[in-house]
């Protein structure tokens, strides 16, 4: 090509070019999961762009169901409590804690008050333990890969003195129908007290690091606005609908079961209801389950810790329903027993169901980067979600 | 490739990849269930430090990797998928199978939904028993895969019987 060829070419392509101001952008569709780093899990987001904007934004799932509901029908009342372990695997005790009371209403029985207030502060602990991975993991997600060693640092210590209760890690399986399996161990309370005190020493690095921190702070704010009505509308509940402004809280506002009625602390929320108000809302609840935790510790009344039941559990014929805040929300049983060994139909309401119900609103119209922000501030697990 | 895979290679040489291959197996990020925190707790808690094994867990993508933990339940409807992405591994891989349920059902072993057993799908070196199993229960069933792997026939690779941490 000669060079009055070649700055020929070049003005034909500019003037093709100026021709073509509005530069046209293909609409693409992206799926992401179900296996992502960024999707906790198996969740699977098929998102349909145009350019960086997000158009729609589908959640598939079903790639963690287990049929929790049809093999409660199979399993003994004891049994059971195995199974719903399982469903939201980082704040196991606190899934079995709104089954057995659920039970024990038909039952009518009542457990021992020093039962009550252990399960009360391991209920705590596991929220603890559940959240705290929560306060590293969204800080992974948009970048900053420090947080989750302190995070999974400190939730070993948490999960130390949960085995040292119930033998189990993970999952305790801990709550009988009429109280607890065992008493706390020697030396358990004062040992506690001191991984309280580092939870807290967590919990202010946490806001130094994260919270504090600029980028975390543009990458969050104003971002994901769940406004109150909305929220309430999609059944959203927990730290994700306190985070909007709704003072919601089921220990306060109703009657669990459990000792958290009669101690002393403060449901927080936040008025902006964006992805940094429901980080700061869940690190505030942290800071009150230790709060709750350490009352508890002080005040654990004496006496047994198992009311009498009989050794084979029939549940007489009924319907009962009990929720309670757990971890990641309200979580529900909705149990129905025609007078035999096992349940006639177990339905659960967990709260990451619901909470994911809401990212096809939340995701239209933002840009890509923002999606990994979105994604991890509702926090759901999967299991949670699928069952 | 195929002086390798016939195990015509010299000895010095064979030994020499097979050191080498033990120190940097990748293992990439995918987690399925409850297994998948207590896998988090072995690779990324600074009490538990895969790492130091010579295991790194960094990459996000399967065409990385050398290694695949299954940590948790595969259902009928994932199943697919794990052995996708198991396909999409460069050999010489490893699968490590992580908890009662990818082992074999675990608790959900009458459901309708769940595989029982992630070998019916992919090959498996190693069983970690345990719902969930303890970080060191995972972390001897990579010593004991990385041990396997250091006096290796690449020609006979999958004839051996694998692994049950007991």
């Amino acid at each position: 090509m000669t060079d009055t060829q070649q700055i020929a070419y070049i003005a034909a392509q500019a003037a093709d070019a100026r021709v073509n101001v509005e530069l046209e952008t293909e609409g693409m569709t992206l799926n992401i999961g179900p296996q992502h780093p960024a999707t906790h899990g198996t969740l699977r987001i098929i998102v349909r762009l145009d350019g960086e904007r997000v158009v729609a934004a589908e959640p598939v799932m079903g790639y963690m169901h287990r049929g929790y509901e049809k093999l409660a029908e199979v399993r003994t009342y004891p049994q059971v409590t195995t199974l719903v372990n399982r469903i939201d695997w980082l704040g196991s005790f606190a899934n079995e804690v709104p089954f057995i009371l659920a039970a024990e209403r038909l039952m009518e029985v009542e457990a021992p008050p020093r039962a009550r207030w252990i399960r009360t502060a391991l209920f705590e602990l596991s929220r603890i333990a559940n959240v705290i991975l929560f306060l590293g993991d969204m800080a992974v997600q948009l970048g900053a890969v420090t947080p989750v060693f302190f995070a999974f640092r400190d939730r070993e210590f948490v999960l130390n003195q949960i085995e040292a209760v119930t033998g189990g890690r993970f999952h305790p399986n801990f709550d009988r129908i009429g109280g607890l399996k065992d008493d706390l161990p020697k030396g358990w309370i004062e040992e506690t007290r001191g991984v309280l005190a580092r939870i807290r020493t967590f919990c202010d690095e946490m806001e130094d690091l994260v919270a504090g921190n600029e980028i975390f702070e543009a990458r969050t704010r104003n971002i994901g606005v769940v406004p109150a009505d909305i929220g309430l509308a999609y059944g959203l509940s927990g730290a994700n609908i306190r985070a909007s402004g709704v003072d919601w809280d089921l220990r306060r506002d109703s009657d669990m079961g459990l000792a958290h009625r009669e101690l002393d602390w403060k449901v927080w929320t936040h008025p902006d209801g964006d992805s940094f108000a429901r980080y700061w809302v869940r690190l505030q609840e942290v800071r009150e389950a230790c709060t709750i935790v350490e009352q508890c510790l002080d005040g654990i009344p004496s006496g047994p810790v198992m009311a009498k039941v009989p050794r084979i559990i029939k549940v007489p014929a009924g319907e009962a329903y009990v929720e309670t805040e757990n971890p990641l929300g309200v979580m529900g049983y909705y149990i129905v027993s025609k007078g035999e060994l096992v349940p006639y139909r177990v339905k659960i309401r967990s709260a990451s169901f619901n909470n994911v119900s809401i990212t096809p609103w939340l995701l239209e119209g933002v840009y890509v980067p923002d999606v990994i922000s979105i994604l991890a501030s509702p926090y759901f697990i999967l299991g949670d979600i699928d069952r | 490739m195929g002086l390798v895979e016939n195990g015509k290679l010299p000895k010095p040489l064979t030994a020499l990849l097979n050191v080498s291959r033990k120190y940097s197996l990748w293992v990439y990020q995918w987690g399925l269930a409850c297994c998948a925190i207590e896998m988090g707790a072995a690779f990324a808690s600074p009490r538990y430090d895969v790492m130091r094994l010579g295991v790194i867990p960094f990459p996000a993508s399967p065409r990385q990797a050398d290694l695949v933990v299954v940590s948790g339940t595969v259902t009928d409807k994932m199943a697919p998928a794990v052995k996708r992405l198991y396909e999409q591994m460069p050999d010489p891989k490893y699968v490590i199978s992580m908890g009662s349920c990818a082992n074999c059902g675990g608790p959900y072993w009458d459901s309708y939904s769940v595989t029982k057993g992630v070998d019916q799908i992919i090959p498996v070196d190693v069983y970690v028993p345990g719902c969930p199993p303890r970080p060191e229960a995972l972390l001897e069933g990579i010593v004991l895969l990385q041990e396997r792997i250091r006096s290796e026939d690449m020609g006979e690779r999958w004839n051996g019987d694998p692994i049950v941490v007991s």
